[in-house]
């Protein structure tokens, strides 16, 4: 049986702020429901690396793979890869979901229509279809009676549901999460947390960039760990977290398992 | 103070500031559409793109609004070109000299203050809508413009309350809007402090209508809710 394609392949990534080099050849393979958490100090390049994914952030040097397909990229002026087919990079960033740190809602509108503007505008669904599909996926992360309301009526913990919710709007075949409980208080980062469980329970594929160790551990199928914008160590949870094989892994995972 | 006459001549007033409502509320508003691609253009990534408007602006925003209506009303005229063009019929009507003028000129702040609320909308509100696979035309029509005509309003309704007063302006060409209208029933009467009184009655109370109604319009946008985010 030939291999199955990957749902994501990122090959010998490379990125750099003028003179200081984030990322220096990041390779990575997601398959279909893989769960993959990265983890690193701050500084390590983690969500550079995720962000340039969809381009939200250009890379240098790197090719990217959706379902097999490869993102069409070309140099600007200053050396950076840019999109050279936006008709793609917009289709395929529709099937690649983002969830963002600071969640990133449309302040201007309510809940619903933050979720319902993207599917409408962009996947040409009727208003009616949806409200249906908003509906569901507002009761699906627990704010069903929030659809209303408008973001900053909303605690933080809602407001990255309410965010989840907008992303899963656009039946995205990989989600990516950038530190989505880093801006959040203490007390609502579980709910959050539970949200990605259940999308991790359910089979989708997705990147995690979290701080949170111990939800790492448990949710993820493989774990990367990334230093100085190179993969230092790879594998599964039991790998990574009870054996580490680098140095710097070893400290970092002692100085997180207290 | 001779009230009677005030009374006598509130009719006339009426007609003025009725002439003052309607060249400002047409400058402003044909201002705002011209100015929603000037100021797009002025807020683009690119220089050649932001060259055009920034002229434009430059000059309107440079110049005195006397000195426009000045050079639109008496300068056009001296181009044989333009007082044998199909455009004649307006341009030496000192109503449409003062439009084009008060529109132009309006048109060139309306424009700075929609750069710099384009340029205020959040970038990561910007980022989620592409990372949802809107294109830059989505973004910008969807997200960007309505984010940023609620981060604009305010500075906008203060332009419309400037322009209510440079509007006085074009009495200096002919025209018989609330100022002009004044010194007309003044040069009849010779009652300067009662007529500008009541003329200054008159751009108090347009003035209060406006900001009643710009701040029904921030109320409607949730304009204040969406501050210090």
């Amino acid at each position: 049986m030939a291999e199955a394609i990957p749902a994501l392949e990122i090959r010998d990534l490379h990125k750099r702020y003028g003179d200081l080099d984030v990322l220096k050849g990041i390779s990575l393979t997601a398959n279909d429901g893989d769960v993959i958490s990265i983890l690193g100090s701050s500084g390590s390049g983690k969500s550079t690396f995720l962000r340039c994914i969809n381009l939200l952030e250009n890379p240098h040097c790197g090719r990217i793979f959706f379902s097999g397909e490869e993102l069409q990229l070309k140099p600007d002026r200053q050396g950076q890869l840019v999109a050279a087919n936006s008709q793609q990079i917009n289709r395929l960033r529709t099937q690649v979901g983002f969830v963002f740190q600071n969640f990133n809602l449309w302040p201007h509108m309510s809940v619903l229509d933050n979720i319902i503007e993207a599917p409408r505008r962009v996947l040409g669904l009727s208003k009616d279809e949806a409200i249906a599909t908003a509906e569901a996926l507002l009761a699906k992360v627990g704010i069903a009676d929030k659809r209303h309301v408008y973001p900053n009526q909303l605690s933080g913990g809602q407001q990255q549901r309410a965010a989840i919710a907008r992303t899963l709007a656009m039946q995205p075949k990989v989600i990516l999460f950038d530190e989505p409980t880093s801006a959040l208080d203490p007390e609502m980062v579980q709910e959050v947390l539970g949200v990605i469980r259940a999308l991790a329970d359910e089979g989708r594929t997705m990147l995690l960039v979290t701080h949170e160790m111990s939800f790492a551990r448990q949710v993820s199928s493989e774990i990367v760990f990334l230093h100085q914008g190179l993969v230092e160590e790879q594998g599964t949870p039991e790998q990574v977290f009870n054996n580490p094989q680098s140095e710097r892994c070893k400290q970092f995972m002692s100085s997180h398992n207290h | 103070m001779k009230w009677d006459v005030i009374v006598k001549w509130l009719p006339k007033l009426l007609e003025g500031a009725y002439l003052t409502l309607e060249l400002v509320a047409i400058a402003v508003l044909v201002g705002l559409l011209i100015a929603i691609p000037l100021g797009m253009a002025r807020a683009s990534r690119h220089w050649y793109v932001r060259a055009l408007p920034f002229s434009y602006i430059f000059f309107f925003r440079g110049t005195p609004l006397l000195l426009q209506l000045f050079l639109v009303y008496y300068g056009l005229a001296q181009f044989d070109a333009v007082k044998q063009g199909p455009l004649w019929p307006y341009l030496r009507d000192p109503y449409w000299c003062a439009l084009i003028a008060m529109t132009m000129h309006t048109a060139a702040y309306i424009a700075e203050i929609i750069r710099g609320a384009i340029q205020a909308v959040p970038p990561g509100e910007v980022e989620a809508a592409r990372s949802l696979g809107m294109s830059r035309a989505q973004t910008m029509w969807h997200i960007i413009l309505p984010r940023a005509a609620r981060i604009g309003l305010p500075a906008y309704s203060n332009e419309v309350i400037l322009m209510l007063k440079a509007s006085s302006l074009a009495s200096t060409i002919t025209l018989l809007e609330l100022t002009g209208m004044a010194r007309t029933i003044i040069a009849r009467t010779y009652l300067p402090v009662e007529i500008f009184f009541a003329a200054g009655l008159f751009y108090l109370a347009m003035t209060f209508i406006l900001v009643q109604v710009f701040r029904w319009l921030e109320r409607k946008l949730r304009v204040d809710a969406l501050q210090g985010r």
